[in-house]
């Protein structure tokens, strides 16, 4: 039998804040334990919580990035369970009425093994806001777990999909483009390690061609898109073994091992209603305006999307160049300044995704801690397009400029790179070869384009490179007459 | 909708509270009065009348992001049954 995995994605993305979800405790990672855990973060009784401005404003962002319908009005509810970071004995979450409701996220999956790369919609169910749970640490002391309430209240949008993806490579792409979204958009900091972008994934298979979805197993706390790839195949594979050897999936929730590569149960989830959700009486409902959506809209970058199809119409750019140049907000800022900065886009383009992408790879750095900036190189780039230097000469330029070798035309002159393209000088160092070349110029003559070729390249060594390669063919064509 | 003592049991079971046979009854028979009011209260007619989440008209206050809360470790945990290297501590806890 033909089977189909259907996938659907819950993420929890920690907005970047100063401060809690509803408290002012700070949020800074990797704090001392329980020195950022106020009275609301442990629940001494009687505290009251009071939402944070900026959290919300982060939610309005991401509801306009994917062009969501927005609740104008949105509840706080509890989800009630027992664990020990949890003080309270519930988290606040929205629950019937989420700040952002439905809304769309193209992705672009890349080509595999036996598929072409391909364009999906992947529709959002929802966004809402809530707040982190503290952390267990294991181990420390005998018989005892050890409770840090440092991250209790930390602000959380999380984002739910429908059960829109049928592959491990179309969960990933998803989330790959969730990810720079979110940081795109500036509400999250996107750093995976330290938890602030995690993906549950849960995942069914049914038979392909069937209607009916089968039962679902969720893969909790995805960190790393490769172990996000890696469950999902494991996963998939279990579950149609099971049922193909006559089992039955059980819905359950699972834990994805890294060293082992698969997913073991972790409990077999209890019925939905167990949260019993209620609306917090502790707090109002959330209004968002028009007003505040236009504020907040303001503030925003341009958009993946709209900055791709601007640097198509303005910059006549290929949409594999503005799709390359837009797959992150710093990519695209350098790109933007480069351009501003005057430099002639599709040359810009060239370079970013060449030369800078080449060495930015090679030394593993971010395009943010580029030793070369986006003005450096539009003077290296003006350096060309006037014929002060060849393109050859510019990279050693742009080599220079990594090295800290100081400004463009300071290293034209001290490397000895500049072009000549005076006619006079270019003639003389023609008339040089040709008479120490009499063979090959015959050979020309008889009719062998190649020995042209050969007679350039000499001419070119003779200047040491730095001969103007097009005055150099129009010259020694002329004089060959 | 009517209870039963297993969904006593089971609420009671979901909200770590020790219910005896004798308190389940008599707990049964309060939220089964709790529930018959809400039931005569559905027989309204709410036609065109807007849920509330809230018993108050007014929407919610929103706080700067900014740091307000200082370092009390120590007067809260000063308090705490157990504690150390700045955790609480609580009976072993694992999934």
């Amino acid at each position: 039998m033909q089977w189909e995995v259907v996938i659907g994605l819950e993420t929890h993305v920690q907005l970047q804040t100063k401060s809690k979800q509803f408290s002012g405790a700070s949020t800074t990672y990797g704090a001392e334990p329980n020195t950022q855990a106020c009275e609301v973060s442990i629940a001494l009784p009687g505290v009251l919580p009071v939402l944070n401005k900026k959290a919300v404003e982060c939610a309005i962002k991401f509801g306009l990035a994917i062009d969501a319908e927005m609740a104008p009005r949105s509840v706080f509810s509890r989800k009630n369970y027992f664990y020990p970071d949890l003080p309270k004995g519930y988290q606040i979450s929205q629950f019937e009425l989420p700040v952002v409701g439905k809304g769309q996220i193209t992705i672009q999956v890349p080509a595999g093994k036996n598929t072409q790369a391909y364009e999906k919609v992947i529709n959002i169910t929802r966004a809402h806001l809530e707040e982190d749970a503290g952390k267990s640490v294991h181990g420390a002391v005998e018989g005892m777990s050890g409770i840090d309430l440092n991250r209790a209240g930390t602000p959380l949008l999380e984002i739910v999909t429908e059960p829109d993806m049928r592959s491990a490579a179309e969960a990933v792409a998803y989330a790959k483009k969730l990810h720079e979204l979110v940081q795109w958009i500036g509400i999250c900091d996107g750093n995976m390690q330290e938890g602030s972008f995690r993906c549950d994934v849960n995942v069914s298979v049914r038979p392909k061609g069937t209607e009916k979805f089968g039962t679902r197993r969720e893969i909790k706390n995805l960190n790393s898109f490769k172990f996000m790839q890696q469950a999902i195949e494991y996963e998939t594979q279990w579950q149609i073994e099971t049922l193909e050897d006559g089992g039955t999936i059980q819905q359950a929730t699972v834990l994805f091992n890294p060293d082992t590569g698969e997913t073991r149960a972790m409990r077999t989830k209890e019925e939905a209603n167990d949260y019993r959700y209620f609306p917090d009486p502790d707090l109002l409902p959330l209004e968002v305006t028009e007003a505040d959506k236009a504020r907040v809209k303001a503030e925003m970058p341009e958009l993946p999307q709209a900055l791709q199809a601007r640097l198509i119409s303005e910059y006549q750019l290929s949409s594999y160049d503005a799709s390359t140049l837009t797959s992150s907000r710093s990519l695209a800022d350098y790109f933007v300044s480069l351009v501003n900065a005057g430099a002639e886009p599709k040359q810009a383009a060239n370079w970013v995704m060449g030369a800078l992408s080449a060495k930015l790879n090679a030394e593993e750095r971010t395009i943010v801690d580029s030793p070369v900036t986006a003005v450096q190189l539009a003077a290296l780039l003006k350096r060309i397009a006037d014929n002060t230097i060849s393109n050859n000469a510019a990279k050693q330029v742009f080599e220079g400029l990594w090295a800290g070798e100081g400004e463009v035309d300071a290293i034209i002159e001290a490397k000895g790179l500049k072009q000549v393209s005076d006619t006079g000088a270019i003639e003389a160092i023609i008339n040089e070869v040709l008479a120490a070349n009499q063979a090959m110029v015959d050979e020309y003559k008889s009719g062998k384009e190649k020995a042209f070729n050969a007679l350039v390249g000499q001419c070119m060594k003779a200047s040491k490179g730095k001969a103007n390669p097009a005055q150099v063919n129009e010259t020694l064509k002329k004089m060959l007459g | 909708m009517a209870l039963n003592l297993d969904d006593i049991k089971r609420i009671a079971h979901l909200a770590r509270i020790e219910v005896s046979d004798n308190e389940a009854q008599e707990t049964l028979n309060k939220l089964s009065g709790i529930l018959g009011l809400i039931e005569q209260m559905q027989a309204v007619d709410t036609t065109g009348i807007e849920p509330m989440s809230h018993s108050q008209d007014v929407t919610q206050r929103l706080r700067e992001d900014v740091v307000t809360a200082t370092n009390q470790r120590e007067l809260f945990q000063s308090i705490a049954p157990a504690t150390q290297d700045g955790l609480y501590l609580v009976p072993k806890v694992i999934e």
